[in-house]
């Protein structure tokens, strides 16, 4: 690890103005995927703000029926509090379905928002990445793809969005609450707050230099039955090839996002229209414009299959 | 160089560290208290697995400094020779290892497991969400997923644990 001085925060608008103050500083909660970057050196922050102190751990009901998550909530806690598991199913199924027990009680809700890409040449330090190093290539097109996106991508980029949390968050449409560095707030829509890699795949975010994250809310509960339904290489503690959110309502209307597939939660609203006529027809307008490599075009038909067996068990 | 103070195993200890030292660090290099284990070093194999205020965590992805206050409870301080923790001596009883490298990261994540399932908390492997979990095999497997065995001891732990929730294997 490069050396690096060390804060605890006392308020968000402190947080948020004291990194936009110190170049190269980082906040740091859980810290379950900045340390393990840090350590390879992926990450070099030259001063950490420990944002742990504050009281930003509460998950609150909203005047009109939603609920207000803390940035701090630790995935164990959001996944096991009894109003998520009732009103917002797919939303603990995800968590569940991500990491391991030690993980789930450091990592906080605005740290899995910003988790970065497990793409093995974003970490090989000896390869060419255009999201750790801008400008120096991908060495992931033309590699090993088995993993990465199949839709979204670009020239400079095919990683994929590793997080679970983040694609129940996108079904439910939740909003991202931040505070900036000159203590201004702004309410962010989950659709806008992943990018997609584009000519700039270091930037994976909407948040501005300094912007710190408040809490995330959710809307009134969709009702319907709600699915995390996830594929992996291994059946626990691994990141998705692909996985489906859905919520699914009894006349065969529903949401349905994407993980594992592109370089954010992926939902195309338009495409849910299809969703009474069966995964076909609805992956097919989901993943309209993908462009798979021959590792992993696989993906294409495992999202179909995927979907169809969320359907169907909607269905029964 | 920063100032931290742990209560380590009911005792408090000052210690003053590099901001780099993980939370593993500081127990193995500055403590002696080398039971935990440095597997990764990366969050992937559970070897570190201590209980920070009673919940379990990696301890090789914390920074010490970041821990100012907290109880710490590593494999030590729940039991020694002649008094053993019930969890460690399910394991011998067990065969719950062969080389024992990942074992006190197994103790003490399955002490924790146990308790996160007396407090409610749901798994991946929890049919009924709005129900409380059930004790099975296949709830400690899929909790225990954390914690890597190279030497493939799974079945024996799982029978360890099994033992200690109170339940026959």
């Amino acid at each position: 690890m490069k050396p690096f001085t060390y804060e605890r925060a006392r308020s968000p608008a402190e947080a948020a103005a004291a990194a936009a103050r110190q170049p190269g500083a980082k906040f740091i909660a859980g810290g379950t995927n900045l340390l393990d970057l840090m350590k390879l050196q992926i990450e070099a922050p030259a001063h950490l703000i420990d944002v742990n102190g504050l009281a930003l751990d509460k998950i609150e009901p909203m005047p009109e029926g939603g609920l207000r998550i803390g940035a701090l909530v630790r995935n164990t806690d959001l996944a096991a509090d009894q109003r998520v598991r009732r009103d917002y199913g797919v939303l603990s199924r995800a968590l569940l379905a991500g990491a391991s027990g030690q993980l789930r009680n450091k990592a906080t809700t605005a740290g899995n928002l910003l988790q970065r890409t497990r793409c093995p040449y974003f970490y090989d330090t000896a390869q060419p990445c255009n999201k750790r190093q801008p400008g120096s290539g991908c060495s992931a097109i033309g590699g090993v793809t088995r993993q990465h996106a199949v839709i979204g991508s670009s020239e400079a980029c095919i990683a994929t969005h590793p997080s679970d949390m983040a694609i129940a968050m996108r079904a439910l449409d939740a909003v991202v609450e931040t505070v900036k560095a000159d203590g201004a707030t702004r309410r962010i829509p989950i659709a806008e707050f992943h990018r997609l890699p584009g000519e700039t795949p270091h930037i994976e975010t909407s948040l501005e230099a300094g912007e710190f994250i408040t809490a995330v809310t959710l809307s009134p509960p969709l009702g319907g039955r709600q699915f995390y339904r996830k594929v992996r290489d291994r059946a626990s503690y691994a990141f998705a090839l692909v996985s489906v959110a859905a919520v699914m309502q009894r006349d065969g209307t529903g949401r349905v996002a994407l993980g594992g597939v592109a370089h954010k939660p992926w939902r195309v609203e338009a495409a849910e229209a299809e969703l009474p006529r069966g995964a076909k027809p609805a992956m097919a307008a989901i993943l309209d414009g993908a462009r798979p490599t021959d590792d992993n075009a696989f993906k294409v038909t495992l999202a179909e299959r995927t979907l169809a067996s969320v359907l169907a068990e909607a269905r029964g | 160089m920063s100032k931290v103070s742990l209560r380590v195993n009911g005792e408090v200890r000052n210690l003053e560290l590099d901001t780099r030292t993980t939370l593993l660090d500081a127990l193995r290099e500055h403590l002696q208290l080398t039971g935990s284990k440095k597997g990764c070093d990366h969050g992937q194999c559970g070897a570190c697995t201590v209980m920070v205020e009673g919940r379990r965590i990696y301890s090789c992805l914390t920074l010490a400094v970041m821990h100012e206050g907290d109880a710490v409870t590593t494999i030590e301080g729940l039991g020694q020779p002649g008094n053993l923790h019930p969890m460690q001596a399910a394991f011998v009883k067990h065969d719950g290892y062969q080389c024992g490298y990942c074992t006190p990261g197994q103790i003490c994540a399955s002490v924790a497991m146990l308790e996160e399932i007396k407090a409610g908390v749901p798994s991946h492997a929890t049919a009924d969400l709005t129900a409380p979990s059930q004790l099975t095999a296949e709830e400690i497997r899929e909790r225990m997923s954390g914690n890597i065995c190279r030497c493939g001891a799974y079945s024996n732990i799982v029978d360890a644990i099994t033992e200690v929730a109170g339940r026959p294997a």
